[in-house]
């Protein structure tokens, strides 16, 4: 047995046969021809072709992987389409009179070279995407048969030895006398066996990635590669688990290898202990999955037909993708601070609004309730000069910062309501115990809509909600009730303010019951009263993912419930199960 | 000719996706339209030229327009840069 360590990309386990995909060699050569005219017909003939190919490629990522991965094919085509590129061709295959194939070898490589010499991570594996189209240009051209007419035949061994193509000004110098390079097809057609395997390769491209077949795929395992490749993002929205940076051996083919997506780890005949226990993970992943398989697209609905929303917590942009991954029907809350603890300075309207817009473009016109500037208490940013306080989670935070510094408060106002313009966000008032300050917030929230107005900025009706968190605000729900159109019950400080526990005191754990009844009759009174005032109830708290009480929520008459990304199946399963 | 500054704030940079969807912006317009980073200058409807400027989350790009549709193009890239960087 043999273990060796890479990068993961994606988190899946894999059991199976190595196999090794070999590229379709194709030697690229120089070659004189005669008349750079025709070559450069022929040229434009392939590019027509490679562009048509890479529409396909498109529309088959488009429904595999979906728009936003499927966008680097467009990318690649304009890539193609790029004047320094097809400049750079032209002239080489005009001044110096050699053939298609070793233009477009070389510009390729300068371009490649270009992006893997810049000191940025992301750029760098840009690179790839270049030799890939370069690669796509020369696979046609060589197989386009009708080279032996244009070409001359023999290779010129007297060429400049080195020399900067025209036209560019940014490519680095090219050895103009040698081959270049080991120029590869588009080969999908490697597979042999029916078995599904363990693919590894010293590299792969975006669209190699794409056009294989997933269904004989257990795994990827390369030797270069990076995270931020599209090739790894590609991996990643096609399910199937990837490790980066092993230093594959061709002996391996053929033999047993097992590839845990979750360490990065490649075992290479693994012994029967091993085996055992990683089969039996493999298992309990699978089992997930076929959760997912079996309730993806499912409605969360009770077997007598209520209708529960089913929501996502989320704390950053990043954290859609996991929303997306678990069918997440929307945002029940999104976390605002994460714009302020990360940021040195208050972040600005612009900054904000990004952050935002981005969110709910990524959600497709699914909810996404945004919980305004909750900072204070345990969450703090020094900027912010909050003074030391001997209580502070019953201190100067949240809503009680916003009303008292109203500009920090309408620059995040004006934000989400811009962003509103670009999907279906609701905006959420946290730590309210007044309704005082409920129509205070939805003043300030009306003079940045007129502002907006005025200056002709878009933007869409908005719901508007508040947290119910304190127990004020449960014993005037029915009043608040009036002027919102939502509630969703922070259960965390809820239970930390009717039991009078600090939830940041380890020694108070044992004590710390959020099934206490009395947290559970005020969520009941919270329901009552709000379905009373004409508001719809939700739960964003941790005790919204309880399954053992997913029924009891039901029966109170729940409306929503908003959990961590990862409990969206399992408290979708439980709902269904309900009579 | 027209010009203004902006600062990137896309986590990213200017990165494939957007470097291609500016291309297509500016494209739109007959002005020559220049962006200006990192002691550089580019033409705005060259992608691999603008990838090729790295310019990441921070930088300020200066771009200019100039032509007859000079007022349009920079109304238009300065709404896409908002928009998407």
């Amino acid at each position: 047995m043999e273990q060796y360590q890479g990068k993961t990309i994606f988190n899946k386990i894999a059991i199976g046969k190595v196999f090794f995909y070999q590229k379709r060699e194709t030697q690229v050569k120089r070659q004189h021809i005669e008349n750079a005219e025709t070559e450069i017909v022929r040229f434009d003939a392939a590019k027509k072709t490679a562009l048509a190919q890479l529409d396909q490629i498109y529309e088959k990522a488009l429904q595999e992987v979906g728009a936003d991965n499927a966008a680097v094919f467009a990318v690649h085509k304009m890539m193609m389409e790029d004047e320094d590129y097809l400049d750079s061709v032209y002239n080489m295959i005009r001044g110096e009179l050699i053939n298609a194939e070793y233009a477009v070898a070389a510009t390729g490589d300068n371009f490649a070279k270009m992006f893997a010499q810049m000191d940025d991570a992301y750029m760098q594996a840009r690179a790839a995407d270049v030799r890939d189209i370069s690669e796509r240009l020369i696979a046609v051209l060589s197989g386009s048969g009708t080279i032996a007419g244009t070409l001359a035949g023999s290779r010129t061994g007297s060429a400049a030895g080195t020399e900067n193509v025209a036209g560019t000004g940014i490519v680095t110098e090219i050895d103009a006398d040698t081959d270049i390079g080991n120029r590869t097809g588009t080969g999908t057609d490697m597979l042999a066996s029916d078995e599904p395997v363990i693919l590894m390769a010293d590299d792969l491209a975006p669209s190699e990635t794409v056009q294989m077949d997933k269904s004989r795929i257990l795994a990827f395992v390369t030797r270069r590669g990076s995270s931020n490749s599209h090739t790894a993002i590609l991996a990643r929205s096609m399910n199937i688990p990837a490790v980066i940076g092993i230093d594959i051996r061709e002996e391996w083919a053929g033999k047993t290898a097992i590839v845990d997506g979750y360490t990065g780890t490649v075992i290479i005949d693994p012994d029967a202990a091993t085996l055992e226990q990683m089969s039996a993970k493999m298992l309990d992943d699978e089992r997930r999955q076929q959760l997912l398989k079996e309730l993806r697209g499912k409605e969360t609905i009770t077997r007598s037909g209520k209708k529960i929303h089913l929501y996502a917590n989320i704390g950053s942009v990043s954290d859609v993708a996991q929303v997306l991954e678990n069918d997440g029907e929307g945002i029940g809350l999104f976390r605002s601070e994460f714009l302020y603890l990360e940021s040195d300075t208050f972040p600005t309207e612009e900054e904000q609004f990004k952050a935002y817009k981005m969110v709910a473009q990524n959600m497709a016109g699914k909810k996404v309730i945004v919980r305004t500037l909750d900072i204070g208490a345990d969450k703090q940013a020094d900027y912010f000069h909050l003074e030391k306080e001997d209580n502070p989670a019953m201190g100067y935070r949240a809503i009680r910062i916003c009303l008292d510094q109203q500009e920090i408060f309408r620059t995040q106002l004006r934000a989400l309501l811009r962003a509103s313009a670009f999907g279906n966000i609701s905006i959420m008032f946290p730590m309210i115990i007044s309704v005082q300050e409920v129509l205070e917030s939805k003043r300030i929230l009306e003079e940045v809509k007129t502002e907006l107005r005025e200056q002709n900025i878009p933007y869409k009706d908005v719901e508007v909600g508040i947290m119910i968190e304190t127990p004020a605000a449960v014993w005037i729900s029915e009043e608040l009730a009036k002027e919102v159109d939502f509630f969703s019950i922070g259960t965390n400080d809820l239970t930390q303010y009717t039991l009078a526990i600090d939830r940041q005191n380890p020694k108070l754990d044992s004590i710390y019951d959020p099934h206490h009844p009395a947290v559970l009759r005020s969520i009941r009174m919270v329901i009552e009263n709000g379905h009373r005032g004409g508001a719809w109830v939700g739960i964003c708290g941790e005790l919204g993912a309880d399954t053992s009480l997913t029924e009891t929520f039901v029966e109170m008459g729940i409306d929503e419930l908003s959990v961590s990304p990862s409990f969206i199946l399992p408290v979708r399963e439980a709902v269904r199960k309900l009579s | 000719m027209k010009t203004f500054d902006y600062t990137i704030t896309d986590e990213l940079g200017i990165h494939a996706r957007p470097a291609g969807e500016l291309v297509k912006e500016a494209k739109k317009y007959s002005s020559a339209i220049f962006i200006n980073a990192n002691g550089r200058k580019v033409n705005a409807a060259k992608l691999m030229m603008i990838m090729g400027l790295g310019v990441k989350k921070g930088t300020v790009v200066t771009i200019e327009a100039d032509g007859e549709d000079e007022d349009a193009a920079i109304a238009g890239l300065r709404t896409f840069f908002s928009e998407n960087l």
